[in-house]
């Protein structure tokens, strides 16, 4: 096993982690700023790619079809909020998890009626694609460099607004504590909107990044709505250091799972059997190591005290 | 406003009616449904337990209904095949016996369910509901990645499995043995709800602080509701594989976790007439709608949309009058 398929399969976990960050940041600060379980998070995800796709395919130009996901998913994410998400925040969980499982069904066979159920593709622009030489010798797409790049910057911009912005102030103190920011005459129902959208564009993000390696298909959102719950569990609900740091083990256990536990297995089988049971146990890998942080910590690496 | 007992034995009795009724006309196709419909109530009254008796929103029942599924469909894999079972130094042979491979099916759930439940126990609220999602799809992809038993593919199985005295592949009697399952589970969850267990369950849903306060530890009584609610659905599973003859990993998918949850939440939370309600409810609109639209998930998310926003309490709690179930 070679130090250039170790680095490769590094980076590509990164890759994979940093995307999950995108979704994963918007469900923690959704969570811990409303109180909400959106699990239509990842038809917005799906929402975003769509309108890449499309808006890719009218004008050629990538950079439009970002602004065009991460306008129609901040767009989608306003619409829902004020329409539906808006009704449920005092609601008990099953309700939230009910409207917004219905939500999913709207957004899925929506999108289906309006696009068909052939996946769609979107090309990665011609100045970002091929490999590029990284020291060492190793050549890696410049496309997955870039995701690493982008996820990092979006990290640092979230930090940022949420520690040294006026708006982030009335973020935190919003999930401290909403009667007393309200009373301190924040209107606490346009930043809740305000905060949904940046959850939604997020998501829309990530959803157009990644729809350019992998294909913009209906029911794409929900695999990766699932990886960022066990991210989230892994972090602590309401953290985004936590989502950051849980994104990244997630992203690097299952890549690095996947590749190596099949190899590592062949010591102790045949290589058949190895490959199988590694294949099956590579799948499970990152639920066992949810299970692991439970134990060890059931509100999450950076939770709180008690369990929401 | 109807007593929720006569709106009990009237679901039961209507599914029931159905089935005959359908038997009577030759309308085998309907039969069918009818059976879907208390296959997929059996399991929504498994999950019924954990959710409407003891709050514990579930969103990967899916795992339990998966398991009870692939314990029929490996047994009965095995048993057509006359290969035995290896685990290890122990040789099992399959079988086509539906009562053996119902003991296996609630076992193998319920034993999944313990594991489950004592993780995801150890926290409360919205990690639960995320990590019994999380729990779910792990079995979905271990299932999708075991390529002994079909993988991606599923597993088809040739012939309905026996049952002492009865003749399965007619479909009126493989009705009444779905049915006879579901009237069971009714009986014991009834039972279950006035049963001292019950009481304890619904206090620690309430308030789990006086329940630790007079000396019963909530997440114990949880964690039992919990099992037993898992075995139930995976009997539930077990029934299914066998209507459709076939397993396949989509039988661990999220979405049949939020289904179940549907069925429950459209005929009453806590109900005991609730998932049955559900279950008939869901299976006519899926053949009605499905008839009407290939799209026919865009009207059942607006008619869900429709009962959380505006009709607390499902069908049950209409008829009824009722917001809350009365436990």
């Amino acid at each position: 096993m070679s130090a250039i398929l170790l680095i490769e399969q590094v980076l590509n976990g990164l890759q994979f982690g940093v995307m999950l960050f995108l979704m994963a940041a918007g469900l923690t600060l959704i969570f811990g700023v409303m109180g909400l379980i959106n699990l239509a998070h990842g038809s917005l995800y799906m929402v975003g790619a769509f309108a890449a796709a499309a808006a890719a395919a009218a004008t050629g130009s990538f950079a439009l079809a970002l602004v065009a996901a991460l306008s129609a998913a901040a767009l989608a994410g306003v619409l829902i909020e004020v329409a539906v998400i808006r009704r449920l925040y005092d609601a008990p969980h099953l309700d939230q998890v009910l409207a917004t499982f219905a939500l999913i069904l709207v957004f899925s066979e929506g999108t289906r009626w309006v696009f068909g159920s052939f996946p769609l593709y979107l090309d990665i622009p011609d100045a970002l694609s091929g490999p590029v030489t990284l020291p060492g010798g190793i050549q890696y797409p410049l496309y997955r460099l870039a995701l690493i790049g982008v996820g990092l910057v979006v990290a640092a911009g979230l930090w940022w607004l949420t520690q040294r912005t006026r708006l982030g102030m009335q973020i935190r103190a919003g999930k401290d504590d909403r009667e007393m920011i309200a009373a301190l005459g924040v209107d606490i129902s346009k930043l809740y909107t305000l905060v949904f959208a940046l959850g939604a564009a997020l998501a829309g993000l990530a959803g157009a990044l990644v729809g350019a390696i992998q294909s913009v298909q209906v029911g794409m959102g929900e695999p990766v709505l699932i990886l960022a719950f066990v991210t989230i569990v892994i972090g602590g609900i309401g953290s985004i250091k936590g989502a950051f740091i849980g994104a990244l083990l997630v992203g690097l256990t299952d890549t690095l799972g996947g590749i190596f536990l099949p190899l590592i297995l062949t010591v102790a089988m045949a290589p058949e059997a190895a490959a199988q049971t590694g294949a099956a146990l590579a799948s499970m890998l990152i639920y066992i190591l949810m299970g692991a942080v439970l134990v060890w910590k059931p509100t999450g690496l950076f939770g709180g005290a008690r369990p929401a | 406003m109807i007593p929720e007992r006569l709106v009990t034995i009237g679901a039961v009795a209507g599914l029931l009616a159905v089935a005959l009724g359908a038997w009577a006309l030759g309308e085998i196709f309907t039969i069918t449904l009818a059976t879907r419909a208390a296959i997929l109530a059996l399991a929504a009254t498994g999950l019924n337990i954990a959710l409407g008796y003891g709050g514990l929103v579930s969103l990967g029942h899916a795992a339990f209904f998966g398991l009870g599924g692939y314990a029929m469909g490996i047994l009965a894999f095995h048993a057509q095949s006359y290969t035995p079972l290896e685990l290890g130094s122990l040789t099992i042979e399959g079988t086509k016996s539906m009562p053996v491979i119902w003991l296996v099916a609630v076992c193998v759930s319920a034993l999944a369910a313990w594991v489950i439940g004592l993780l995801s126990l150890r926290t409360g609220g919205v990690y639960f509901i995320m990590i019994t999602l999380a729990f779910g799809q792990m079995f979905y992809y271990f299932a999708i990645s075991w390529s002994a038993y079909g993988g991606e593919d599923g597993l088809p199985i040739y012939l309905r499995n026996s049952f002492p005295g009865v003749d399965t592949l007619v479909p009126v009697q493989f009705f009444g043995l779905c049915f006879a399952a579901l009237v069971l589970a009714l009986l014991l969850s009834a039972r279950l709800r006035s049963a001292p267990l019950g009481l304890a369950l619904n206090a620690a849903r309430q308030s789990p602080a006086r329940v630790a306060a007079v000396g019963i530890s909530p997440t114990r009584v949880k964690l039992v509701a919990f099992v037993i609610s898992g075995a139930i659905t995976g009997l539930a599973g077990a029934l299914y594989a066998d209507l459709n003859r076939f397993v396949s990993p989509a039988m661990f998918s999220w979405q049949l976790s939020g289904e179940l949850i549907v069925l429950v939440i459209l005929g009453g939370v806590g109900r005991l007439a609730g998932p049955v309600i559900g279950a008939c409810l869901f299976v006519t609109l899926e053949h009605w709608l499905g008839g009407l639209t290939d799209f026919w998930h865009v009207w059942l998310g607006a008619i869900l949309l429709g009962v959380v926003l505006f009709a607390r309490g499902g069908i049950v709690g209409l008829l009824t009058g009722k917001a809350g179930p009365h436990v």
